[in-house]
């Protein structure tokens, strides 16, 4: 087992292959390049999308005109929607560090097609063009928020065709990531790698492939559909030619649920991966979390109408969505609980990672369980469309995502760029984005159970006091944002150098030199009976 | 000779059985790409059962039927040239892809005729003869028809694309016996875009 740092020998930051400078980044197929372009890809958009959030709040920041009329606010809403879903959340961590970590876990050299790889990560950048060209050229920004319903998205006059295209090459490029790993997971894991060896990153990383794989294609032909709908006014959603709209919501959801589960499985898995390193503990219930995975995987194909319950259905539809709205949540709960039981009696180490994983867990319910009085029928007739809905979904989107990445970031981050992060910056930043998140959210579930409707520029008088916590929030977490981003850019140029496995884990990618180099491992790796990837003393 | 310099990164991975794994898990996604509208499909002949009847009779079934033997012949050709290629019959093998190729073309020829037939009638999506005389769901039937067939002509492109490169990798000897994938792929592939109409043909032609 090497011992050594390899910051300053050959790595996969410093080598050269074929090509110079930068065109031996992006003309890479190395698995750990690719997952450092989609980082610093992913990160651009990121903040792109955090100025549009912090211009929304602002805007709510007094009734009435703020900063901006109710198009602009439209525009805004609806673009910060696309890049965070499209650009931002389904292929954070699977593209990222699924990338830069799957296959040193698995003890391969690469995924199994590096070109497809790189292809995908080009198909990324084509997608955010084509979405950026929607804003930047045409007669106004998208405004129909990130759903593109029908019959809106083919009757407004705003520049929406390189918008649609845009996420039909980004969900392209999702499938092709989800089809490489899953060949990857098949074929190239190491001798002694068996499926019960396997790190639970891993299997979620699995899990997720086979969605991206077979929900995105249903989103591709809905979205094909809607753009010739605008092009040659072919009938299938446009009720006067005989089409039905609620007909587009099935479809639309039908892809668009079961990416709730690529977005939140990954980030499951990192944790999954944090908490019995930080516990020095063998996971509590190996299999359980697997069988999880494996069934939010399924069942959350079957639940898309919970998004549809005040669109028009049947009783009965409303009936069985509900009560399988209500089943796809217990896995994850079992994963709750399984976190849990692996801390206790575990000699805990706080750490960075540690602090966000504990902070995911606490976010990650308070989403969860608001998502059970969106998935009762009663009570969502209440709240739907209300602040509620989105203080529910950036709970579990950016409080359960949001987090897990920042644990992983912090996770891997020694491993990825050799180097340490300050820690005690760090753990500021966690403290302070921690409170802003909860201050910006947090008022919402009040102003939605009072009954503020989301999308609108506007409010009623009495919805001031909430509104301007949450918009303090908003500040205190872009704050927050800021001290973990400025920390971690310096400290992948001057840290400290870091050790090859600083937080005493037992997975593969912690055996080989930080950073790692090229073809990963000098001679191939093998696992034998007592090896494990949670194998604590 | 090349060879060498392309793989500073990697060296030869070349595993079949990957890229057989790769493009069946393709395959899938192709077959939900076309679920979606075989599922709007349904739903609509089930909400406008007597207007889809009126509308297919409309489609001629001598081309669409022609262009469903050529296309089964094509898969059997594809089929051929893999075989060929197994037992090292080079040139069969390729003669065989090209004379698969030959009937891409020709299918796309009888489509383009058919299309062109009913463009001459003034059917085409949004056209202002089928909303003054059509019912909403002829409108749809035929919406549907020209959507799931175009997009099924893309894929018969796509497949002569890749027949293209097989060609190139047979002729320049990096598709061989002991390197079959490409030329394998691009068989499965065509298979799919000959599944595929297998079930557009009796969907729009011949269910009445």
């Amino acid at each position: 087992m090497p011992t050594t740092n390899a910051v300053n020998g050959s790595n996969y930051l410093t080598y050269q292959g074929k090509y110079k400078g930068l065109l031996g980044w992006i003309l890479s197929t190395d698995h750990k390049r690719i997952g450092l372009l989609y980082l610093y890809s992913i990160c651009v958009m990121f903040c792109v999308g955090v100025l549009l959030g912090l211009a929304m709040k602002f805007e709510l920041l007094a009734p009435g005109k703020t900063i901006m009329d109710a198009q602009t606010y439209n525009a805004t809403f609806t673009v910060h929607g696309v890049i965070m879903i499209f650009m931002v959340v389904i292929p954070g961590l699977p593209a990222v560090f699924g990338n830069l970590m799957m296959p040193i876990m698995i003890g391969a050299e690469d995924v199994a097609f590096p070109k497809l790889n790189l292809l995908s990560w080009w198909l990324y950048v084509l997608g955010v063009i084509l979405v950026l060209c929607a804003l930047i050229f045409g007669e106004g920004t998208p405004d129909t928020g990130w759903t593109f319903y029908a019959p809106y998205s083919f009757k407004t006059g705003t520049n929406l065709l390189p918008a649609i295209f845009g996420a039909f090459v980004l969900g392209f490029s999702s499938i092709l990531t989800g089809l490489n790993f899953l060949v990857t997971i098949h074929r190239e894991r190491c001798p002694g790698m068996k499926w019960t060896k396997l790190p639970l990153f891993v299997w979620t990383l699995y899990g997720t492939a086979w969605i991206q794989l077979l929900a995105t294609p249903v989103v591709g032909i809905t979205l094909v559909l809607v753009a010739l709908e605008r092009l040659f006014n072919i009938g299938v959603f446009d009720p006067a030619l005989g089409g039905d709209p609620i007909l587009y919501q099935h479809l639309f959801w039908i892809y668009s649920h079961p990416a709730v589960y690529i977005m939140i499985l990954p980030a499951m898995g990192a944790i999954s991966e944090i908490i019995p390193t930080f516990s020095q503990k063998h996971i509590f219930g190996y299999k359980a979390i697997i069988a999880s995975t494996l069934s939010i995987a399924f069942v959350g194909y079957l639940v898309w109408g919970h998004h549809m319950f005040t669109a028009g259905m049947s009783g009965t539809a409303q009936y069985y969505f509900s009560l399988l709205t209500f089943i796809v949540s217990i896995p994850s709960a079992i994963k709750v609980f399984n976190w849990i039981s692996t801390m206790y009696k575990g000699s805990i180490n706080i750490q960075t990672p540690f602090y966000w994983a504990v902070s995911f867990i606490f976010v990650f319910m308070v989403g969860g369980l608001s998502g059970l009085v969106l998935g009762a029928l009663a009570a969502d007739i209440y709240v739907h469309d209300t602040a509620f809905v989105v203080a529910h979904f950036h709970y579990i989107v950016f409080g359960g995502t949001g987090f897990a990445f920042f644990a992983a970031i912090h996770y891997w981050f020694p491993k990825i760029f050799g180097r340490m992060y300050d820690t005690a910056w760090a753990n500021i930043g966690w403290l302070v984005f921690t409170i802003g998140f909860l201050a910006l959210y947090s008022p919402m579930f009040y102003l939605g159970m009072m009954g503020m409707p989301r999308r609108y520029y506007d409010y009623l008088p009495e919805f001031h006091g909430g509104n301007i916590l949450s918009t303090f929030g908003s500040w205190i977490m872009v704050t927050g944002f800021i001290i973990i981003l400025v920390n971690l850019i310096r400290s992948a140029k001057k840290g400290e150098p870091a050790e090859v496995n600083p937080w005493k884990s037992k997975t593969l990618e912690w055996t080989v030199p930080s950073p790692p180099p090229v073809l990963n491992f000098e001679t191939e790796p093998f696992l034998t009976e007592e090896d494990g990837p949670y194998n604590y003393e | 000779m090349e060879e060498h310099v392309h793989h500073v990164e990697h060296p030869d991975m070349y595993d079949p059985e990957s890229s057989k794994i790769g493009m069946w898990l393709f395959i899938f996604t192709e077959l939900l790409l076309f679920g979606g509208l075989f599922l709007v499909y349904a739903v609509y002949r089930y909400m406008n059962a007597d207007a889809f009847h009126l509308a297919a009779e409309q489609l001629n079934t001598t081309i669409g039927a022609f262009n469903t033997v050529i296309l089964l012949i094509s898969s059997m050709t594809v089929a051929m040239a893999t075989t060929a290629l197994q037992k090292g019959h080079k040139k069969i093998a390729i003669g065989l892809v090209a004379v698969t190729f030959l009937i891409g073309v020709g299918f796309l020829i009888n489509k383009w005729i058919e299309w062109g037939v009913k463009f001459d009638h003034g059917i085409w999506p949004g056209s202002e003869h089928m909303l003054e005389t059509m019912s909403q769901g002829e409108i749809l039937f035929f919406g549907l028809y020209f959507v799931m067939t175009g997009l099924h002509g893309v894929h018969i492109i796509v497949g002569m694309i890749i027949m293209g490169y097989a060609i190139r990798g047979l002729l320049n000897g990096k598709v061989n016996a002991e390197r079959p994938s490409l030329l394998d792929n691009c068989g499965l592939y065509w298979h799919l875009v000959d599944l595929i109409w297998i079930f557009l043909f009796p969907l729009f032609y011949l269910i009445t």
